[in-house]
């Protein structure tokens, strides 16, 4: 239980070596480790999708994976994302469109979302809908979220 | 003009680069420790054995204490002291705290706690409400029931009399950020506690009763929630008393977080109910009699539940005029979570039995449930009979639903659709649709009157930059925007020059709940109050320097113009400062006109009423009970709003978690009294393929709140809520085209419960 491993990976573009629990979860790694706080979790098994991200370019819940499996990896988190400028455009719309309330499934969201933006997803709304089916927001009922993608495919906002 | 702008979420630019803190993201210090409780396993019983050796040795483990161990109020209940935070030998539900864990992570504490050998012996539980009845396990003495005039001989002459019953379920908060608390020690004894919390106060308050210390001890401080929604009004209590008794013992910080399966196990819920009812009418629908008994599962403790089971007789009536009626309310305490403060805090389960109500008796008379709604509805200004009262005898003076729904039935196309539905029912055998509209009214203002009361704090630099605090909590609703805006407009300023700090029970004492969807009302007039008091001041002064009028002094888009000459608000506030005038002050408000007799249920329980409307269309399966909302047409009474956008977000969530909790979220517990729904996965709120594809929202453009508001604008927390009704009523009307009998669609209408009704509806064919 207490066994750990040294990992190496890249975390936002940097190299991060650090010895952790085999058990620690991918989302405990960056928040406690890393002081990533950006990603957030909602329910630890996998079903809310706060704790979403990427691994690798692409989207990863980060409670269902270990840490010691992101070995040799790339994780890019919303933090990640905003120092890089990729998604400015999301996040200019998600600001715009009201996007967000409480903003706790803010971070995970916009990884979804970006994920279909960037794999070429079309403006068409119940593809969205459909997409972003495995992240869970409890405030805003959805609409402006799914305004806010459109508007970044359908060119209306740039950042 | 700051205010009625749609401005963006004040912390947006925050939450999309993840760098908005709440309680859990907070950098600990250096040796800060980790929570978790021990829980009950059992629903009712007597603790025989609670042996926690092994606990105290788990790894990580630094200490461990139970209900013996607390050196001064071992309570975490709201109001009636009956909610300990460790059981105290006797348990009264499965998931009740029984000891608590500290130790060096969040996960070494919660392993810990497993390895707890206690013995529980049995003790008879009380987990439905029939058993409640049975046994006679309530709140208060008994029922209290409110009459208006004489239901029994108007039901005695009723050319029509209609009787039934409703159940409801309960709803999971659901906020996405679980409870979560953190306790820093200070010098002197002092606590510092940061909470994911509706009510720091009453945070301020518990932490000092368990610590033995007056309140000035005590410094609660919450920036954000993760979401609310009424389940951070008390339910927090636990974690922030928890970890200050933690850290006092160990001189250390001291953190937790409720896991989400620990936090659906342990938390309250809203409240289930069953609603029966006795109606009598006349040929158009016109309801000449109402007899309503609620029913409701309260769970082990009191907490608000008296209120909240008010809040369901006082929205009894929806929003119908009712010349006779009585309205019972049962109060059942059962061995299950506290049930809680949930957005609508009964209102939406005293509304929905109303809603069936007229829905049914259109049913029995053929009509289309609008025409009925109409014929029921309270009289507007000008109309005949203006003002009617309500069942609690408050007159209703500012009535506008004939208009919202005259224009909502117009803009959704609600009559067409509703004829074509009818005639595509017709041909299709296998899938039904079914629309319904249905009104809110909702009554704004805590039915505790003391409080409806609110303090501000505001500060202007001697740069010109603003900092304001006030007492109300940040959910992710958009009150601390609101507010700002309201600051801004009163110094003329930008809303960038406003910096919205936490609140902070060190700068604004003695404050309400954020709840009641009362926030911008109450804070919104405290905070204006301190800004008319720092600009009077301003005002007089640079009016001396120029002999002119202060009231001539204008503060508009960042310059103050004064006889003649014109400075920005820095050189203004620079001016002030160097004259030696004070540019700080505290504001207050109360609501005004507000009283009444809870018992007797006479008075005026609210300020105003807001409202609106919804259409909502659906398609049932009718082989397997699937469903799916087609379209929701809204048409909301914000008011003159604040801010548009932010309020538009308010009704959208409303209407989504209003439906959701209708439809899909289902609470389970076994007859052990074990909840079987403790997360995501058994539990289901909407997701985004969930939201209806068509989805017209919009706030009603004739909004002007009657009542003097701050800028006339209306409460939006909650109203939106209830719109969600219509996706139970559109449900109920697809199962009515299976077949010629009443569906009577309880709630959740989860895909097994339409599969029934329409089984039932089909057999009911003969
Ligand atoms: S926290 Fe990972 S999916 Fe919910
Ligand atoms: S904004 Fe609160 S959960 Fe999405």
């Amino acid at each position: 239980m207490t066994q750990t491993r040294t990992i190496t990976l890249t975390v936002n573009g940097d190299s991060v070596t650090r010895t952790v629990p085999v058990r620690m979860n991918l989302a405990d790694f960056l928040r406690a480790e890393l002081g990533l706080t950006g990603t957030h979790v909602g329910c630890e098994h996998g079903v809310c999708g706060a704790c979403t991200l990427h691994v690798d370019d692409a989207p990863v819940r980060s409670c269902l994976m270990l840490a010691v499996q992101a070995d040799g990896a790339s994780v890019t988190t919303v933090e990640g994302l905003a120092d890089s400028g990729r998604g400015a455009a999301l996040r200019a719309a998600f600001t715009a469109r009201n996007a967000l309330q409480c903003g706790y499934c803010t971070p995970g969201m916009l990884a979804s979302a970006l994920d279909y933006i960037d794999t070429g997803g079309s403006a068409d709304r119940a593809a969205i809908r459909e997409h972003l089916s495995g992240n869970y927001c409890r405030c805003t009922g959805y609409q402006a979220i799914v305004d806010a993608v459109c508007d970044v495919i359908e060119g209306r906002v740039t950042a | 003009m700051s205010v009625a702008k749609p401005l963006p979420h004040d912390a947006a630019a925050l939450h999309v680069t993840g760098r908005a803190r709440y309680v859990d993201d907070i950098p600990a210090p250096r040796g800060t420790l980790s929570l978790a409780f021990g829980l009950s396993d059992t629903a009712h019983g007597r603790i025989v054995q609670l042996d926690l050796d092994a606990v105290r040795a788990a790894p990580g483990v630094v200490d461990v204490f139970t209900a013996a161990d607390l050196p001064h109020a071992n309570d975490v209940s709201p109001a009636a002291h009956d909610e300990p935070l460790l059981a105290d030998g006797t348990v009264h539900y499965v998931g009740q705290p029984i000891f608590c864990v500290v130790a060096d992570s969040h996960l070494a504490a919660r392993r810990a706690a497993r390895r707890a050998v206690v013995a529980i012996e049995p003790l008879p539980a009380i987990l439905t409400i029939d058993e409640a009845l049975a046994a006679d396990s309530r709140f208060e003495d008994g029922p209290l029931t409110w009459t208006k005039g004489d239901v029994d001989a108007a039901l005695s002459h009723a050319p029509h009399i209609l009787e039934g019953r409703i159940e409801m379920g309960g709803q999971e908060h659901f906020y996405l950020e679980g409870q979560a608390a953190f306790a820093l020690p200070q010098e002197n004894g002092d606590m510092l506690v940061h909470a994911s919390s509706q009510h720091p106060t009453e945070i301020q308050h518990k932490v000092a009763e368990a610590l033995g210390l007056p309140m000035h001890g005590v410094r609660v401080e919450v920036r954000r929630m993760g979401g609310g929604f009424g389940g951070k009004e008390s339910q927090g209590n636990a974690l922030a008393v928890a970890c200050a008794i933690a850290a006092m013992r160990t001189g250390r910080p001291c953190r937790m977080r409720y896991d989400r399966d620990d936090d659906m196990t342990i938390t309250g819920k809203r409240h289930d109910f069953r609603i029966d009812y006795r109606v009598g009418y006349d040929d158009a629908g016109r309801m000449l009699a109402v007899d309503f008994t609620q029913y409701t599962r309260c769970g082990w403790a009191q907490d608000l539940s008296l209120a909240i089971a008010d809040r369901a007789m006082l929205h009894a009536d929806s929003s119908y005029h009712l010349t006779d009626a009585r309205i019972t309310s049962h109060r059942l305490k059962t061995n299950t979570q506290s049930a809680t403060a949930y957005r609508g805090f009964g209102g939406p389960q005293g509304m929905l039995a109303m809603e069936r109500v007229v829905d049914q008796i259109a049913h029995a008379l053929g009509r289309d449930p609008l025409e009925v709604r109409r014929a029921n509805f309270y009289a507007a200004e000008g109309a005949p009979g203006y003002p009617q009262t309500t069942p609690y005898h408050m007159a209703v003076e500012d009535f506008v639903l004939d208009r919202i729904v005259d224009e909502l039935v117009e803009s959704s196309g609600y009559h067409a659709r509703r004829a074509a539905i009818a005639e595509w029912n017709a041909t299709n055998p296998l899938l039904k649709k079914g629309i319904a509209l249905t009104p809110v009214k909702f009554g704004i203002s805590f039915t505790l009157t003391h409080l409806n009361q609110a303090g501000a704090l505001v500060h202007v630099y001697q740069d010109g930059s603003i900092a304001m605090n006030h007492g109300g909590t940040e959910m992710g609703q958009g009150l601390f925007q609101k507010v700002a805006q309201v600051a801004a407009q009163g110094f003329g300023v930008p809303v960038e020059t406003v910096r919205i700090t936490a609140t902070d029970t060190a700068k604004v004492p003695n404050t309400s709940a954020t709840a009641a969807s009362s926030g911008s009302d109450l804070n919104g007039m405290a905070v204006k109050a301190a800004c008319d008091t720092i600009r009077d001041r301003m005002a007089a002064h640079l009016a001396s320097e120029h002999q002119a009028d202060p009231a001539s002094v204008r503060f508009a888009e960042g310059m103050v113009h004064v006889g003649g000459e014109s400075m920005t608000f820095a050189e203004a506030a620079w001016r002030c400062y160097t004259a030696r005038v004070s540019l700080s002050a505290t504001g207050f408000y109360k609501t005004p006109g507000i009283e009444w007799d809870r018992i007797r249920g006479t008075g005026r329980p609210f300020f105003y009423f807001a409202y609106g409307a919804a259409v909502t269309e659906v398609v049932i399966d009718t082989l397997s009970g699937e469903n799916r909302i087609l379209r929701t047409d809204i048409l909301h009474d914000a008011g003159a709003s604040l801010n548009p956008a932010l309020d538009i977000g308010q009704v959208e969530g409303g209407y989504v978690q209003g439906a959701g909790w209708l439809t899909t979220e289902e609470l389970v517990w076994d007859d052990k009294g074990r909840l079987r729904t403790h997360a995501p996965s058994t539990y289901k709120i909407p997701a985004c393929s969930d939201r209806p594809p068509v989805f017209n929202v919009a706030l009603w453009s004739q909004g002007h709140n009657r009542s003097d508001t701050i800028y006339r604008s209306k409460a939006v927390g909650e109203p939106p809520f209830m719109l969600g009704i219509s996706a139970l009523l559109a449900l109920s009307d697809a199962v009515a085209a299976c077949g010629p009998a009443y569906p009577a669609l309880d709630a959740p209408a989860t895909p097994e419960r339409v599969l029934m009704a329409v089984i039932r509806q089909r057999d009911s064919g003969g």
